[in-house]
């Protein structure tokens, strides 16, 4: 990662375009060793971020979809009880053997001590996401989706892991990584997240891009759409985005609503077409009704934009 | 270059962006990555590491665009190196100049500064300026009161005293260039005034906020002008958020040591019932229930507003409220408080049921008959009034039903404990029906009241 370019067109060979400051958040968390903290609308692209920076440097993404109850035990790691129990049926005998020679009960319990932690060393461990981000050789990027979604004790549980690369598994001690992951979370402030998790991260906030950018980004993600439909379509959308809807039409929206209509075979955007096709863009029956009414004239200015444009 | 930094995080903190020393570092490594070449690219990387909100991000990015915006191409605010270096040598060159007796390297006789002015070279003015308050550490100002005593101190550093000589010697040789230096001296104290106002703007918001703040919070609420109304609404949402911030944490606690049986059996029936999880019984706390009574009526009415904006901006602690509002007769207001702004609500309540005079005994009685049922023992009652029912009668034994029936009974009363009782107060009576019944007339108080409300569901 040379430069904050680099990173540009790194993403872009991945099909994600990204705008200046995103590109200079992917660099900066490499140069300062931060993970980034990626706030925004749903469907902007912050998952997909995540996938592109692990896909440009070839490393295998982790992922950890946060939930309301996720805790250690899922997360973190986990002892595996059945193997550990299955374990001691099959060394019965075993331990019979060895345990055989002491005369009492003391004896047998420090012949038992002598085994040392047989039954809690890393083979019983079952790595979760965590643990195994922190356990890949070549580094790896983690994601840990929609954090906002877990609860706030769980954040306390990220903390050591986002500015030490580490955790501490009380029967075996601290595990460090072996490559520091690139760490990526995301959030859709659904609650504020504490101050401690936020003080660790990069903040980056991504909103729905200008209309350049958002046409390059259908361009790389549906090339067979031609270029007049895809400026007709995106500033249709930036209109309809004006409006004060339940739920704004994201760029995954945008990106949906391309493929809808090449595969339609539209040439071009018409009132019709618009009208059948806006259940993909909005997805509530009452944001669907409050944009009918305008639907003639966003379509006229759309139009009229590409004779300008 | 680590100095004009430093200035710029004081300066953010000043806009409202909490930039710990943690996060200075982390800039600091940041910037010293990304380098300060490009302004774009250094702005977007003190937004990545400095502000964690959206709000932050929008006062940083003023506070970055006020903070570079200083005119001088050689201004040591961009951070180079060399101007910096540049400017030290002209600071020190400039000293030795207008020390008296220095001034020889003059061909025309005039101090360092006169011959700047007269030259009108703009770049090495405002330089001149920028040391100068580096010199008076200007990033320490804070009040307004300050800005004539920095002016000066600024002027002093760039040597006014001999430019003052310089043009008492003119007007007697020149008096055309006498003229030139004084308009020119004008223009430069103009620059100076407006380089102390800026600093101003960016070290000094933070102090003098805080004091309006502290002023705002203990003024009483029912007799403040009402061009401080809109500053209050803003800081009685501030409280709200402080509140919110507190008690909106999760509702579940687990309770360690009480082991819940019937969980654990059926979680460990996968290894025949030995119990390798645990299951622990939960206590689920109550959600806040609150049911609030407030009088409109006179000098309450705006006590009442700011009451009724608290509570209802508390929705994500305090989902479960009902508002009734009284002074002759008694309406619920929860439906109109919620569709509509803070003013428009006000406006449509003090319309149905403001502006008389109150009666307590049959509003208590309109309470009775209409929404009784809304009293559960999970329930806290708020009143809000002065206890002052023009000697009808007070209705007391309603307030001891329902006091009987909730889980807390409390009054705020905008006035003083002192005048509890006197004249047509029955404030005394009604006082021994309640778990609390405390003073309440300035912002400070609504919160200490709303706060201990709220932590007795926690």
């Amino acid at each position: 990662m040379a430069s904050i370019e680099a990173v540009e067109s790194g993403l872009a060979s991945q099909g994600y375009i990204a705008s200046r400051q995103i590109a200079t958040a992917v660099y900066l968390s490499q140069q300062i060793a931060k993970p980034i903290l990626v706030e925004g609308p749903a469907g902007v692209g912050k998952t997909e971020l995540a996938k592109a920076v692990a896909a440009w440097r070839g490393l295998k993404m982790i992922r950890l979809q946060c939930y309301e109850g996720l805790d250690e035990a899922k997360a973190l790691y986990e002892w595996k009880y059945a193997k550990q129990l299955l374990y001691t049926q099959i060394l019965k005998d075993k331990l019979g053997e060895v345990l055989g020679g002491a005369a009492t009960l003391h004896a047998a319990l420090d012949q038992l001590h002598d085994f040392g932690d047989v039954f809690f060393s890393k083979e019983f461990v079952e790595p979760r996401p965590l643990l195994q981000a922190l356990e890949q050789e070549a580094g790896c990027v983690l994601l840990i989706d929609e954090i906002d979604k877990s609860d706030a004790e769980f954040e306390s549980l990220l903390l050591e892991i986002l500015s030490d690369f580490q955790v501490t598994i009380p029967e075996l001690g601290t595990v460090s990584a072996v490559v520091p992951p690139t760490v990526i979370l995301t959030s859709n402030s659904e609650r504020n997240l504490g101050d401690a998790l936020k003080r660790r991260c990069l903040h980056l906030h991504i909103g729905f891009p200008e209309q350049k950018l958002e046409e390059r980004i259908v361009e790389s993600r549906v090339p067979a759409i031609a270029q007049v439909l895809r400026r007709q379509l995106v500033s249709f959308i930036h209109d309809v985005r004006t409006l004060d809807l339940k739920k704004q039409p994201s760029v995954s929206e945008t990106i949906d609503w391309a493929r809808v209509l090449v595969l339609l075979q539209a040439a071009e955007l018409g009132h019709d077409v618009v009208k059948d096709t806006l259940n993909v863009l909005l997805k509530y029956e009452s944001d669907v009704e409050a944009t009918l009414p305008h639907v003639t004239t966003f379509v006229a200015k759309a139009l009229r934009q590409n004779v300008f444009g | 270059m680590q100095e004009n930094l430093h200035r710029f995080f004081r300066a953010a903190r000043g806009a409202g962006v909490r930039v710990s020393p943690a996060e200075s570092i982390d800039a600091m490594r940041a910037v010293a990555s990304v380098g300060i070449f490009d302004r774009e690219v250094l702005r977007d990387t003190f937004l990545l590491t400095l502000a964690k909100t959206q709000d932050e991000k929008r006062a940083l990015s003023d506070c970055f665009d006020l903070f570079f915006a200083a005119p001088a191409p050689s201004q040591p605010a961009n951070g180079n190196g060399e101007a910096d270096r540049a400017a030290a040598a002209e600071a020190s060159s400039e000293a030795d100049a207008s020390s008296p007796g220095g001034g020889g390297s003059s061909s025309e006789g005039l101090g360092p500064l006169a011959q700047m002015l007269l030259a009108q070279d703009r770049a090495a003015i405002q330089a001149a300026i920028a040391t100068a308050s580096n010199a008076t550490s200007l990033s320490s100002i804070r009040f307004f009161t300050q800005r004539g005593l920095f002016s000066g101190r600024i002027l002093d550093a760039m040597g006014i005293a001999r430019l003052r000589d310089d043009l008492d010697v003119l007007t007697a040789d020149n008096p055309a260039l006498a003229e030139r230096l004084a308009a020119a001296l004008e223009a430069l104290r103009e620059n100076v005034r407006d380089a102390v106002s800026q600093a101003l703007l960016l070290y000094g918001r933070e102090e003098a906020e805080s004091l309006r703040n502290d002023i705002l919070r203990n003024a009483p609420l029912s007799r403040i002008e009402p061009r401080q109304v809109e500053e209050m609404r803003a800081l009685i949402l501030k409280i709200a958020r402080r509140l919110r911030e507190r008690y909106s944490k999760p509702r579940k606690r687990q309770r360690r040591g009480h082991l819940d049986v019937r969980r654990t059996l059926r979680r460990n029936a996968a290894w025949g019932g030995v119990p390798f999880l645990t299951a622990w019984k939960r206590r689920h706390r109550d959600r806040p229930k609150i049911v609030a009574l407030c009088d409109v009526s006179g000098s309450v009415a705006r006590v009442s507003d700011f009451f009724l904006l608290l509570i209802h901006s508390l929705h994500e602690v305090v989902s479960d409220v009902r508002s009734f509002a009284f002074s002759g007769h008694l309406i619920e207001v929860s439906e109109i408080l919620q569709t509509k702004g803070a003013d428009e609500a006000m406006a449509e309540i003090m319309s149905k049921v403001g502006f008389g005079s109150s009666d307590y005994g049959s509003s208590f009685a309109d309470f009775e008959r209409q929404a009784i049922d809304a009293v559960t023992p999970q329930t806290t009652v708020i009143v809000l009034g002065d206890g002052r029912s023009n000697n009808l009668d007070p209705g007391a034994d309603i307030v001891r039903r329902i006091s009987e029936r909730c889980k807390r009974l409390v009054w705020l009363n905008p006035e003083g404990r002192m005048s509890w009782g006197w004249g047509d107060s029955e404030m005394l009576r009604y006082q021994t029906f309640c778990t609390v019944a405390r003073q309440c007339a300035t912002a400070q108080q609504l919160e200490r009241a709303v706060s201990d409300i709220v932590a007795a569901y926690q």
